[in-house]
């Protein structure tokens, strides 16, 4: 990529965590932490990677995107807004009563949401079936499910994997955004999986780390998940990332996984955000 | 009724789904390793490559049908009632029926019925759990007929469909002008003294329940209701006004199934006496199928006692 399309998703990157911290400062809760943990990537698949129509969001040979660890849902909603699915200022209504912007992707209410999810293990088995179903029609759509890494503590993941590795579902590309926190703490004390490269690679999935806050990484894994149609094997991306990255106090705090700011928070955050934005802008 | 074909509901499952399957490409058909059991088999004979085996994994098998659904395809997943409802019960609630997606759940083995198997493999719950979810559509066919024509009528049903069929092979009744209408209960016999409301496996019992007391000069409406959910509340309002007594009979828990769901739409609208058939909070045991039935009272002479016992005849 170039200097400038890099810049361009580093600014739409810096709107999406603009969008999640108003959403969630606005609802008074939600999920900022691995919201702003997986920025990039949400930024990088429906700007970079993904053909979708703003215009048409039910298209049916659009590429889908599974939000399998929902409840990062601001992160998600930022990103189809931005990219014209519905105006960015209704994050302003994230999660209230007569909001079609439900606290975790609902599929029915908001345009660009491919599944409903929010229960976790259940979206990649979503995302699988919809590769197998692609292979059945024999269409070419590529599906997405990005998870959080303390949603592998769940055997459904795996049950997904087995499948997915069974059906040579090499238009499925799982990524798994490895912040290591979940809400009782570090991933390593409160379960540990690791090593997640070889369990996946034992589960027949081809796996390529990266930075998941740096593009052209981003870009090499994706081009990879490319290379990989036509062997039969799934692709897992495995994204080191922080968790709350882009607020100097968010950042890697396992306590900014599930609540909102208050209003400090949100004006200190929000500073942050637009310093940043003034430094790629300058 | 021991010169009358008996065939399991199940088969009427197998060969539905083969049927529909010659004349909807966008059926698909997933299994968790019991395919030859719960004999969607049957379409895969038929359609190899439009059965998807999962595994022992039901829970992924769901959500994985959801998936397929999303992208227009129709998909029945089936399993034994036990582990497809209750084992997969949250991703029924939160992949199928939250986004209302148009997945068809076949669950063979429901009831006391599987047998020798026992109490971990028969399902007694499955109509409580799945009544519970919003839109979904809950049926119990009463013979082979009714099972076949029910896969159709579940095809044609727009959203979340839950079917529960037997192992045990008992009475066909139906003839092949039958017709499953979803929401809608079926008049076997008619009286104005009481009324026996019914479902699956239970109905031949209940026809031949009426029999008898018809032969005692007692006049017992008998009602096969294979639509648990929704319930032909229009039909049991009318039998309560009608005949004043209700006895409800199912080969499920007497808790969150067919009796329940009688008794709350009658208690709003027309409240009368209900005795509720079925099995009284308690887990089930091996043994025959036959002798299990009677064991806990799921048979003609049982639901003739009770009516008789409501009525003080």
């Amino acid at each position: 990529m170039t200097d400038k399309e890099r810049k361009q998703l580093q600014l739409t990157a810096n709107r999406v965590r603009e969008g999640i911290l108003t959403g969630t400062y606005c609802a008074k809760s939600g999920h900022p932490g691995g919201s702003l943990s997986a920025a990039e990537v949400f930024t990088y698949l429906y700007f970079r990677e993904m053909r979708v129509r703003p215009e048409e969001p039910r298209w049916p040979d659009r590429d889908r995107m599974v939000l399998s660890k929902g409840h990062t849902a601001p992160g998600l909603y930022s990103a189809l807004a931005l990219r014209g699915f519905f105006p960015f200022e209704d994050m302003r209504t994230l999660r209230h009563i007569d909001s079609y912007l439900q606290g975790h992707p609902n599929m029915e209410t908001v345009p660009g949401v491919d599944m409903s999810t929010g229960s976790l293990g259940q979206g990649v088995s979503a995302a699988a079936g919809m590769a197998k179903g692609a292979k059945y029609l024999q269409k070419d759509i590529n599906v997405y499910a990005v998870l959080g890494d303390g949603e592998l503590d769940e055997g459904q993941v795996w049950e997904a994997a087995m499948f997915a590795s069974h059906y040579g579902l090499d238009n499925l590309c799982v990524i798994v955004d490895l912040n290591g926190l979940q809400i009782d703490g570090r991933t390593q004390d409160v379960m540990n999986t690791a090593p997640v490269d070889e369990k996946f690679a034992a589960f027949g999935f081809d796996t390529v780390w990266v930075n998941g806050h740096d593009f052209d990484e981003l870009e090499a894994a994706f081009g990879r998940f490319h290379a990989n149609k036509g062997t039969g094997k799934p692709t897992a991306i495995l994204m080191r990332t922080v968790k709350g990255k882009g607020v100097s106090f968010m950042e890697d705090q396992a306590d900014w996984h599930g609540k909102g700011p208050n209003a400090e928070e949100y004006e200190r955050a929000m500073g942050e955000i637009m310093a940043a934005r003034a430094a790629l802008e300058g | 009724m021991s010169d009358v074909k008996k065939i399991a509901t199940r088969d009427g499952y197998g060969a539905g789904l083969k049927a529909l399957g010659e004349e909807a490409p966008d059926v698909v058909v997933l299994d968790a390793d019991l395919a030859g059991t719960t004999r969607t088999a049957v379409f895969r004979k038929a359609f190899p490559d439009r059965h998807f085996n999962c595994g022992i994994a039901e829970g992924n098998m769901v959500s994985v049908a959801a998936g397929l659904a999303t992208m227009g395809l129709v998909p029945f997943v089936s399993s034994f009632a036990m582990f497809a409802t209750g084992r997969a019960f949250e991703q029924i609630r939160n992949s199928v029926g939250y986004p209302h997606l148009n997945v068809k759940i076949g669950a063979s083995h429901g009831g006391v019925s599987v047998g020798e198997d026992g109490a971990s493999h028969q399902c007694c719950e499955d109509f409580a759990v799945m009544r519970v979810i919003p839109g979904m559509a809950v049926l119990c066919p009463s013979d082979e007929v009714e099972a076949r024509k029910m896969v159709r009528a579940a095809y044609e049903w727009n959203g979340p469909v839950y079917m529960r069929f037997g192992r045990y092979a008992t009475p066909v009744y139906h003839d092949e002008s039958f017709s499953v209408r979803i929401g809608k209960g079926e008049l076997l016999q008619d009286g104005r003294d009481i009324a026996i409301i019914a479902t699956g496996i239970m109905v031949p019992e209940a026809m031949e329940a009426g029999k008898a007391l018809a032969a005692a000069g007692i006049g017992a409406r008998v009602i096969n209701m294979a639509s648990i959910k929704p319930l032909d509340e229009e039909m049991v309002i009318r039998a309560a006004r009608e005949c004043g007594r209700i006895v409800t009979v199912e080969e499920h828990s007497v808790i969150g199934g067919l009796g329940e769901a009688v008794c709350s739409a009658l208690a709003e609208s027309c409240p009368v006496p209900v005795r509720r058939v079925g099995i009284q909070d308690e887990f089930g045991r091996s043994g025959p199928a036959a002798e299990l039935l009677r064991f806990y009272g799921l048979t003609a002479e049982n639901i003739a006692a009770q009516a008789r016992d409501m009525l003080g005849r």
